[in-house]
């Protein structure tokens, strides 16, 4: 059960580097510190709504609420970060653009850390949503939170795939994938669509950083090394999926969420993090464009 | 063109900022505000009212993880110290001198930590240096301070290693063996716990030390360790390791990290139905414990260097004017920061001059100095022998259970 809740995580973040690098060819180093905004956000949201008092009731109203205003913000942040960023960078060498995302990780943690913004502290997310065992299916305890959790990530990536496959502007974004040069020729607007996709990862980002926060109530400090870690390994969802592919990052994620925690629980718990890394030189070294990566031709 | 024009101002404005902070740094000038290079260093180090030394500054240097994961060390650590500058000074200073501050952020990391110490000594020439928490750390920028002679105190880096680098080295602070005893005494016979179970981080030098040292105690006095389970610093779940340690039934589970994972492994542990009390170390010593566990983390006990609700003088009138100029609690890092800077001024006090030598030398003989967190003598390795307490999560505040004298 941990591992289709934690893996349905990593394929939400997963999904905003896949979309990014589908159309621009570069790797969003920042989109980690996105998911961090996200998760910090909903924490300031909840203690702003009162949640942090002991006798405060678990709504559902609340919980949309905040994961819609955490959406929100961080489609902001990340249609801002974009614009400033990497909008001037367009005709650069990638490697500017590299670097450049790396600089606004470093910007986004360190400004994340500062007094007026969410500080050096760890905190607790208060419990907006109320956490019960449901049962047990063979042995493994079923918790409410594990599966809004998944149940709100998988319902998301749907809504995404049908955004990408089924409407006008998904088609647009196939296209800019596709080939920049020709889709401005026929007329679609290039920045429109890179803007609102990275708003669209952004908000995906800020999705998962909620129902994180919800499982892992816990928060690390906005530069806690943990968080990259995470990133990382959304990223290496990505990549085994094959980077580029919308479908294969959903795919990465789940099978990256289930090997961590399977390897923990059953091999040793010591070495989780090897496992993940273990699997991306294997589909490297067999299938170096990852398991979607050729299956699917068109690319977002 | 157009840039030309620019840089050529910038060039004389970075000259000059340049000229004015070397000359502003001498430290042994008998400087009028003592208004340093300091862009990293806060005015509170400066002191206001009160009655002014006369003769120049002593300098004193502190390098500490002011961001970063571990900020809250640096940050506490900092205001325990400011705090014992302040009433210093506005006792007339040292040797009729005005202490002043400097403090340079390393972020946690060693190779940092050594390049702060470096400037502390060679840009500032400070006459004494205090830091750092983390012992990877003290090491790191102990190291340095030797090679220039220069005497440092570390204010809590409970490793022994860290006081090994040499003669320049002291610490303020108990050791994690004589650490790992305590928690193992108070388990047998207070707790009545036959077995114990481990959950440690296999990420932090600390942790693992300490591990070691309560299994040996725990066993040498007729204890059982069930089993040692091990997660990484920052790790978020720990299912796995729980539901091993689950089976084996302990009296007690020990674990030996940081306040952020300790309050995040308790509310794993309440949620899988286990229920004996969680022991820990000076690692969970923040406030951020209880904020983080909340319920979880309820009844469980650590094992720490003072507790703010001592009776003894030192410790009453340290909480108050702590309290008076933070608005918060100090936790055992503050008390040891204040400690390890009032225990430099009262060897500078009997040093005869401030040399790096003669004041180690007087640093090295103290004997009986009453801290905040003890009454602190020296030993011949250049560590403080002294007692530590136990304390109990009792409706968010860690409230003071007992003292525990270290073996004669």
């Amino acid at each position: 059960m941990d591992g289709v809740a934690v893996g349905s995580l990593y394929a939400l973040i997963a999904l905003g580097y896949t979309m990014v690098y589908g159309i621009l060819q570069f790797i969003n180093f920042a989109h980690s510190d996105v998911f961090v905004l996200g998760a910090w956000i909903s924490y300031t949201l909840a203690v702003g709504l009162g949640y942090a008092a002991a006798d405060a009731e678990p709504s559902v109203l609340a919980a949309v609420g905040i994961l819609l205003a955490a959406m929100a913000a961080c489609g902001a942040a990340g249609f801002t970060i974009e614009r400033l960023a990497y909008r001037p960078l367009r005709r650069a060498p990638r490697l500017n653009v590299l670097i450049t995302a790396i600089g606004v990780s470093l910007l986004l943690q360190n400004v994340g850390q500062l007094k007026w913004s969410f500080g050096t502290q760890p905190q607790r997310m208060p419990s907006v949503l109320a956490d019960r065992v449901l049962g047990s299916v063979a042995g493994v305890q079923v918790h409410l939170v594990d599966l809004i959790g998944a149940g709100t990530a998988l319902a998301l990536m749907l809504v995404l795939d049908r955004l990408i496959f089924h409407t006008r502007l998904g088609r647009a974004m196939r296209a800019v994938s596709h080939d920049t040069t020709v889709a401005a020729l026929m007329g679609i607007n290039v920045d429109a669509v890179i803007s609102f996709t990275f708003v669209l990862g952004s908000s995906l980002a800020a999705a998962a950083g909620f129902l994180y926060a919800m499982k892992y109530p816990g928060l690390n400090q906005p530069a806690h090394a943990t968080w990259v870690l995470l990133g990382l390994k959304a990223f290496v969802a990505a990549v085994i999926g094959g980077i580029g592919n919308v479908r294969g990052a959903m795919l990465g994620g789940i099978l990256i969420g289930f090997i961590e925690l399977f390897g923990a629980a059953y091999l040793s718990p010591h070495l989780r993090d090897i496992y993940v890394f273990s699997i991306l030189i294997l589909v490297l070294l067999v299938r170096p464009s990852g398991i979607l990566g050729r299956a699917v031709a068109e690319k977002v | 063109m157009n840039s030309n024009v620019t840089r050529i101002p910038t060039t004389i404005a970075l000259t000059l900022a340049l000229v004015s902070g070397l000359s502003g740094c001498g430290g042994n000038k008998p400087a009028e505000g003592g208004a340093g290079a300091g862009s990293a260093a806060s005015p509170a180090g400066g002191g206001g009212g009160g009655p002014k030394p006369a003769g120049g500054t002593i300098l004193i240097g502190h390098y500490g993880s002011m961001t970063g994961s571990e900020a809250t060390f640096g940050q506490s650590t900092d205001n325990g110290i400011r705090l014992a500058v302040r009433e210093r000074n506005a006792a007339g200073g040292v040797k009729g001198k005005t202490i002043e501050l400097k403090t340079y952020d390393d972020q946690g990391k060693a190779q940092e930590a050594g390049t702060a110490v470096t400037r502390l000594i060679t840009d500032d020439r400070v006459t004494a240096i205090l830091g750092e928490v983390a012992s990877t750390l003290s090491l790191a920028g102990g190291r340095v301070a030797q090679q220039y002679g220069v005497p440092m105190i570390s204010p809590s880096s409970t490793n022994p290693a860290v006081t090994q680098i040499g003669d320049m080295v002291f610490r303020v602070c108990f050791l994690d063996s004589f650490q790992g005893w305590v928690e193992a005494k108070f388990a047998r016979e207070t707790l009545k716990a036959g077995k114990a179970a481990i959950l440690y981080d296999q990420s932090q030098a600390y942790s693992k030390g300490l591990k070691d040292y309560f299994k040996k105690a725990f066993e040498y006095q007729g204890g059982i360790v069930t089993t040692e389970q091990a997660y990484s610093g920052g790790d978020q779940d720990f299912s796995a390791q729980l539901t091993t340690i689950r089976a084996t039934k302990p009296d007690v589970l020990f674990v030996p990290g940081y306040y952020t994972d300790a309050g995040n492994v308790s509310i794993q542990v309440r949620k899988l139905g286990i229920t004996v009390p969680m022991l820990g170390g000076d690692g969970w010593d923040s406030t951020q414990l209880a904020a983080i566990g909340k319920d979880a983390i309820e009844g469980s006990y650590y094992s720490n260097h003072y507790s703010f609700q001592e009776e003894r003088p030192e410790v009453k009138n340290f909480v108050e004017k702590y309290k008076a100029d933070y608005g918060r609690v100090p936790d055992g890092l503050a008390a040891l920061g204040y400690d390890a800077a009032r225990l430099l001024f009262d060897a500078m006090d009997r040093a005869e001059s401030l040399e790096g030598k003669t004041l180690g030398a007087a640093i090295a003989a103290t004997k009986g100095f009453k801290g905040v967190t003890g009454i602190i003598s020296m030993d011949e390795n250049r560590d403080a022998k002294k007692s530590a307490v136990i304390v109990q999560m009792k409706g968010g505040i860690p409230v003071y259970v007992t003292t525990i004298e270290p073996p004669q």
